[in-house]
């Protein structure tokens, strides 16, 4: 059986994960190894590299997300297992900081 | 044979060239049977790769929030998750790639609608995609601008705020819609451009690309096919009115009595050129623009930093900043709370420092602080004042941040109609006519089925001006008008015999109005508002005016 590696993490966008905020975090999960999915607790998990499906989540400043990475190697027990949990984790620990920064400020400072 | 058609006619000046229409939204056609899936699912991820191309194209010729909304709309085209899914609706379900592809945008959508909020405004982006891929789809010219290579008359049902924004002044003759009012959106665009524009044309409808038009604002017609003769006609009125237009200097009529001209500022885009007018002031600059499109108030520094810039430009002259008027059609997040059946009749302009009266609070420190030291004569005005104790306080509050002179705005019939005590609550009165008009009339400012109701000319209306003004005189206040009507030249004549103090409009209609003014004596201005405000209806008033100013 497969389990999913999980972390949680809180919104930090003043206004949300709307489009600008969304485009930064979609573009940061689609440079990762791994394919990320990101998801409300509890409810169905989207692909983290797709804009309009993590978009379409609504998540509010100050919600919680859990990002998941599905493995089929990280699970096994074995040496290979171990570093691909580690590279699965280091994911997911990147993209949630990311997540609870205030990326509506990067957008207006990168201006 | 030349025909003309006939709408509501913005500014005097005439144009002629050839028709470029504004190409519509696409409407999905009729389903169709698919008979090769596979090449279905090609023709779609082709056709969105494509509009994901164009908008990054796009994105990288913009720059600041534009090139932001570009890129993000990029990367909604180019979704993996939408070509899949789009895909998959294709190969099981066995929908068109049209209609797979307005589908699976559909599910997005509602999506963000559910969410609300900033969400649900950004629905519009994902339209723009449908629509863009719509048109890649079924061989459809894209939606937006006309780009024919040649000077043109611009023809749409009507302009959104997006296309507006990228209009090139120096390629659009003249602009002709279909739907729109004279206050709507594109009748302030044609004015701030000074371009002649005939709005609320339903026969537009009928125009087709390169069809040559004689566009004539001051007899709002748009005469198709029209003979050399009539050409030339309008060629010489045109010499005319920019060789009347001539003049400079302060408002002033021919025997010397001033009326104050003044510009009305909408944004910090629009600083540059508006203090480079000929005018003597800011009569209105709408803050708005600092709070739109935003989540959260600006702070004060960096209000005080746009402020600043402001009363800089116009140092040595006077500048009426009006604090934020939110609510109705200009709905803030942290300001407006959720929708109202009738947002404009709820909680907006002032009203909204009940709500939240840091915010007033802080634009007035704001305000205060850039003033300081910048050489600008600033004012404050308040916006939707409908008591008098609420032009006392804000009075109050203004004089409390150091700001000595604050007046209220005139939108609503009641504060006209009890003008003296608003004058003795203040420093000033500026009329709002757009506001005042829609109020007065129970018309909304936005439908062009109302308007005539809705035309500065009538005589209810003048009459509310006339009641505000003469309050004023007798407590020795001033009362100038800041609403579309200043922008006309002949109604000028008129505000200034009602007895305005300062007319306040886009700095192009400026040049114009001075000149009408100066033509005439004080007396004369004074028997031609008689006129009009005994006229029973707008055309009327007009025409008598009309025929009188020869």
């Amino acid at each position: 059986m497969s389990l999913p590696l999980t972390v949680t993490t809180t919104v930090g966008a003043a206004s949300g994960l709307h489009a600008r905020p969304a485009s930064l975090f979609v573009q940061a999960a689609a440079r990762q190894p791994l394919p990320v999915r990101v998801a409300r607790p509890g409810q169905a998990s989207v692909d983290a590299r797709s804009l309009l499906s993590v978009m379409s989540l609504g998540a509010g400043h100050g919600e919680t997300l859990e990002l998941s990475v599905i493995g089929t190697e990280t699970d096994s027990e074995d040496a290979q297992g171990a570093q691909d949990r580690q590279v699965a984790r280091t994911v997911l620990d990147e993209l949630a900081a990311l997540l609870a920064t205030d990326l509506d400020a990067v957008v207006q400072a990168g201006r | 044979m030349s025909r003309a058609l006939s709408g509501i006619g913005v500014g005097s000046g005439t144009a002629c060239g050839p028709v470029a229409r504004m190409a519509p939204p696409p409407t999905l056609p009729a389903a169709r049977a698919v008979a090769d899936a596979p090449a279905e699912a090609r023709a779609l991820r082709e056709a969105l790769a494509a509009v994901a191309a164009e908008l990054s194209e796009h994105a990288a010729a913009a720059d600041g929030t534009a090139a932001d909304v570009l890129s993000a709309q990029a990367m909604m085209a180019a979704d993996p998750a939408l070509a899949d899914m789009a895909a998959a609706l294709i190969s099981d379900n066995a929908l068109d790639a049209p209609h797979a592809v307005d589908r699976a945008l559909a599910d997005f959508r509602s999506g963000l609608l559910a969410a609300g909020g900033y969400f649900a405004e950004r629905a519009a982006d994902l339209d723009d995609v449908r629509d863009r891929a719509l048109c890649r789809l079924l061989g459809r010219p894209r939606p937006g601008l006309p780009d024919p290579g040649h000077p043109y008359v611009l023809v749409a049902e009507e302009l959104a705020p997006a296309d507006t924004a990228r209009l090139d002044p120096a390629q659009v003759l003249a602009l002709v819609t279909e739907r729109g009012g004279p206050t709507g959106h594109t009748a302030i665009l044609a004015k701030a451009l000074g371009l002649p524009a005939v709005v609320g044309c339903t026969a537009a409808a009928t125009l087709t690309d390169g069809q040559t038009v004689l566009v004539d604002a001051a007899e709002a017609a748009v005469e198709i096919d029209p003979d050399p003769a009539a050409v030339q006609r309008a060629r010489d009125r045109e010499r005319r009115r920019r060789a009347r237009a001539q003049g400079a200097g302060p408002g002033r009529t021919s025997d010397g009595h001033p009326v104050a001209l003044l510009v009305n500022l909408g944004g910090l885009a629009e600083l540059e050129s508006a203090a480079a007018a000929d005018s003597e002031g800011v009569g209105l600059f709408r803050t708005e623009c600092l709070f739109l499109d935003r989540t959260e108030a600006p702070a004060l520094d960096e209000q005080q930093d746009s402020y600043r810039r402001v009363f800089t430009a116009f140092a040595g002259r006077r500048v009426i900043v009006r604090t934020l008027d939110a609510g109705a059609d200009k709905p803030l997040p942290f300001v407006t709370s959720g929708p109202e059946e009738n947002p404009a009749l709820g909680v907006r302009g002032l009203r909204t420092a009940a709500r939240a009266p840091e915010l007033l609070e802080t634009q007035l420190a704001a305000i205060a602080a850039a003033a300081a030291g910048s050489g600008a004569q600033v004012r404050v005005m308040a916006p939707m004042v409908s008591l008098p104790g609420e032009a006392a306080w804000f009075a109050e509050r203004a004089r409390a941040h150091g700001l000595p002179l604050a007046g209220a705005m005139v939108e609503v019939p009641a504060a006209a109609l009890r003008a003296e005590r608003f004058a003795a609550a203040c420093d000033f009165l500026s009329i709002g006519t757009n506001d005042l008009a829609q109020y007065t009339f129970a018309a909304d400012r936005a439908l062009g089925a109302l308007a005539e109701l809705l035309d500065p000319w009538q005589p209810a209306l003048l009459q509310l001006v006339a009641a505000t003004a003469r309050a004023g005189a007798a407590l020795g206040k001033p009362v100038g008008v800041c609403g579309e009507a200043a922008a006309d030249p002949e109604l000028a004549v008129i505000l200034a015999g009602l007895g305005m103090t300062s007319l306040s409009a886009a700095p192009a209609c400026l040049p114009e109005v001075r000149a009408a003014l100066a033509a005439l004596p004080m007396a004369h201005c004074r028997e031609l508002a008689a006129l009009a405000l005994d006229a029973p209806d707008a055309a009327t008033a007009r025409a008598r005016v009309r025929e009188h100013l020869g």
